[in-house]
């Protein structure tokens, strides 16, 4: 059984439609990149999988492990191990980076019918996690992301996966807003999160990101479908020739 | 005709029960005499209403529509059924003080370990054998308002306490309104705190109802001089019975060099109002005012705030906040005077709401009067819904929309919630912030 099966998916936004039977399967241990000029669906795929509110899914299916995902909550999928990393995520003032993420961590746990983490284990398991993004302690004691800068909120997002453990990350154009260098400790921290049991959807406008996450599988989208799919090389010809060559296949 | 016939209908009701009630109110002579007085002010007004500015957003006549009779001294039976309520509004280390159906409760109190310095009398006593000055100091409420005026008629027990120059209590003082009416009644309660020079203490007011309470009003009012040098925190919350209405008048006096912290909630009861005039009367003197209301059901919390700056170089800070859920209603008004000789004053306001359904109403009323030209003086006021993106960010992380809406709503009124001074008495409020999520899910 694959993790995920997108099947002729169709998704309609105030009934402009954006996705026009898209078709997507990804199995646990691969890494795929989502490639595509602006405006080809990119985001709205990831938003879609993620449950935001908002787009209508006026044909096909998602199947996530075999279970139907479209008929979940978005909490109800972030509990079976869907997790999105958001292109620019939100701040919250008022609520700590550390209580998020604990209320998050065992709002899940307790979802699952797991025992919660006690704050100590907690604090514990955090420290190791963050250390190893390079996150200093007092940035986890501000509001979520509050005043963070764009490296510290994409890092942020990556201490999220490594916690919470999910079994399909999907990146929403993790590159945006970074230079080189936030850029590398990011991909590290991803790259640290690949496993056997987990698959990733990266979703990038540019090849670059690509150098540093190296996928297995490389998709093209254009105008709302999947118009190519190949191995890593892929990506290094569509930044030879640019996504010109895909508008008309679509 | 609807309205005249209510009026009627009340005054003679209450005017009954002003006749049987008044050989037992506590004091005779110029306290008897000043009650009959305040009673008639009141019988002329009768209830506010919606034509009574300071009223406009809560109209007694159409929401509370009568004064309930006075409820009885309560026996042995009832103080032990208040006591039983009273635990999960302990505060440990706190000097309790407890009024049940509006009558002081020794066997629920602390009374004795009094801190040198600290004087606490009932307001029974005092009326009826205190000295002359502070008789006419628990006297002095203007009648203007009806409500004070039948409170200052009716006012049967509460606590008079002193603290003398130069003392500061380590152990904060706790007073605590229990309800345990079967029946129908109304409470009449009136309550002075004086702080002397260089003092400091800490007041937490908690009003509740006792398991199973339905109807009840509370007349409350509470006097506070804050002398020169000195600094009192002070905490409100009020969690009373989903079917109690609480109308209380505050009179605030501080002195120079002054610090008066206040915080209040309401998260409980049917109808709230609390009226609060501070004047800040000495230099150099600071008043952070702060609030959260909680509201769902058909709750409605008014509170009313008049900051009085009559002298120069005071500064004021009020920070407030509203949750207000299915058909609630919150209302703020808070008026700031600098008047001409206030130069150099300080004063600020922030009031922001927040609607978690189509029903819920909030409503801001600021009002800046400045006469003086040397001054900062600042208002802004929002109103609006959680944000989508906030609540899908969490959601996506597991959070169920309970869960999410929870958070977000500590996050806001945290920031009210940390304007008060202790941890201690932070924790205190959140927990009771706490109380109200809990039972909204």
């Amino acid at each position: 059984m694959s993790l995920l099966e997108v099947k002729d998916l169709q998704v309609s936004v105030d009934e402009r439609e954006i996705l026009h039977g898209l078709s997507l399967t990804v199995n646990l241990g691969e890494i795929h990149a989502i490639m595509g000029p602006n405006g080809s669906g990119k985001s709205t795929l990831s938003h879609v999988i993620a449950g935001k509110p908002g787009y209508e899914v006026t044909g096909g299916e998602i199947l996530f492990k075999g279970e139907d995902l479209l008929e979940m909550s978005p909490d109800e999928r972030a509990v079976k191990g869907v997790f999105l990393a958001f292109q620019y995520p939100v701040e919250i003032p008022g609520v700590t980076t550390i209580n998020f993420l604990r209320t998050a961590l065992n709002a899940q746990r307790k979802a699952r019918g797991e025992s919660e983490f006690l704050v100590p284990d907690f604090l514990k398991k955090m420290r190791s996690v963050a250390s190893s993004l390079n996150i200093p302690m007092d940035m986890l004691k501000r509001g979520v992301n509050v005043g963070f800068s764009g490296g510290e909120k994409k890092r942020n997002e990556i201490l999220q996966m490594a916690l919470f453990e999910p079994s399909l990350c999907i990146l929403d154009e993790m590159d945006s807003g970074l230079d080189i260098d936030a850029l590398r400790v990011a991909a590290d921290g991803v790259n640290a999160l690949r496993s056997p049991d987990r698959a990733m959807v990266v979703i990038t406008h540019y090849q670059r990101l690509l150098n540093y996450i190296v996928p297995d599988v490389v998709h093209v989208m254009s105008k709302g479908r999947v118009v190519k799919s190949g191995g890593k090389e892929l990506a290094l010809e569509l930044e030879a020739s640019g996504y010109a060559q895909f508008e008309d296949a679509a | 005709m609807n309205l005249v016939l209510a009026k009627t209908e009340t005054g003679r009701a209450l005017n009954d029960i002003f006749d049987v009630a008044r050989d037992r109110l506590p004091g005779g002579g110029k306290v008897a005499d000043a009650r009959r007085q305040a009673f008639e002010v009141y019988e002329r007004a009768g209830l506010p209403h919606r034509r009574i500015e300071d009223w406009k957003y809560t109209d007694l006549r159409a929401l509370m529509r009568e004064v309930l009779p006075p409820a009885a001294t309560p026996d042995a039976a009832t103080v032990k059924r208040a006591g039983s309520a009273l635990k999960p509004h302990a505060i440990a280390g706190a000097r309790r003080l407890v009024l049940v159906d509006g009558v002081f409760a020794p066997q629920l109190s602390d009374t004795g370990d009094f801190e040198q310095g600290l004087s606490v009398r009932t307001l029974r006593e005092v009326l009826e054998a205190g000295d002359a000055a502070l008789q006419a100091q628990l006297l002095s409420p203007a009648s203007s308002d009806p409500m004070v005026a039948l409170n200052s008629a009716m006012m049967t027990d509460g606590l008079v306490i002193e603290v003398a120059d130069g003392t500061a209590l380590k152990q904060p003082l706790h007073i605590v309104h229990i309800a345990t009416a079967a029946h129908p009644v109304a409470m009449f309660t009136r309550s002075l705190l004086k702080l002397g020079k260089s003092a400091g203490a800490t007041l937490v007011e908690s009003y509740i109802g006792a398991d199973g309470v339905k109807t009840y009003q509370v007349h409350d009012s509470l006097l506070l001089t804050v002398d020169d040098g000195a600094r009192l925190d002070h905490v409100r919350l009020v969690e009373d019975g989903r079917e109690a209405f609480n109308i209380c008048a505050a009179v605030v006096t501080l002195g120079a060099h002054a610090h008066y912290n206040i915080f209040g909630m309401t998260s409980g009861g049917n109808l709230s109002r609390y009226h609060a005039v501070i004047a800040v009367a000495g230099e150099h003197s600071r008043v952070e005012t702060s609030g959260v209301n909680l509201l769902n059901g058909r709750q409605h919390a008014d509170t009313t705030l008049f900051l009085d700056h009559a002298v120069p170089n005071g500064t004021s800070r009020e920070v407030f906040r509203a949750v207000v859920d299915d058909r609630g209603h919150s209302v703020f008004q808070g008026r700031i005077i600098v008047r001409p000789q206030a130069q150099k004053t300080d004063a600020r306001m922030m009031t922001r709401a927040l609607l978690l359904s189509d029903d819920a109403e909030a409503d801001n009323k600021p009002e800046l009067e400045i006469f003086a030209d040397d001054v900062v003086c600042g208002h802004g006021a929002t109103t609006g819904a959680l944000d989508e993106s906030l609540l899908f960010y969490l959601r996506a992380r597991g959070l169920s929309e309970k869960e999410a809406q929870a958070l977000l709503i500590q996050a806001f009124v945290g920031e009210a919630i940390e304007q008060i001074a202790s941890d201690d008495l932070r924790g205190l409020a959140m927990s009771a912030a706490e109380r109200w999520l809990a039972a909204r899910s």
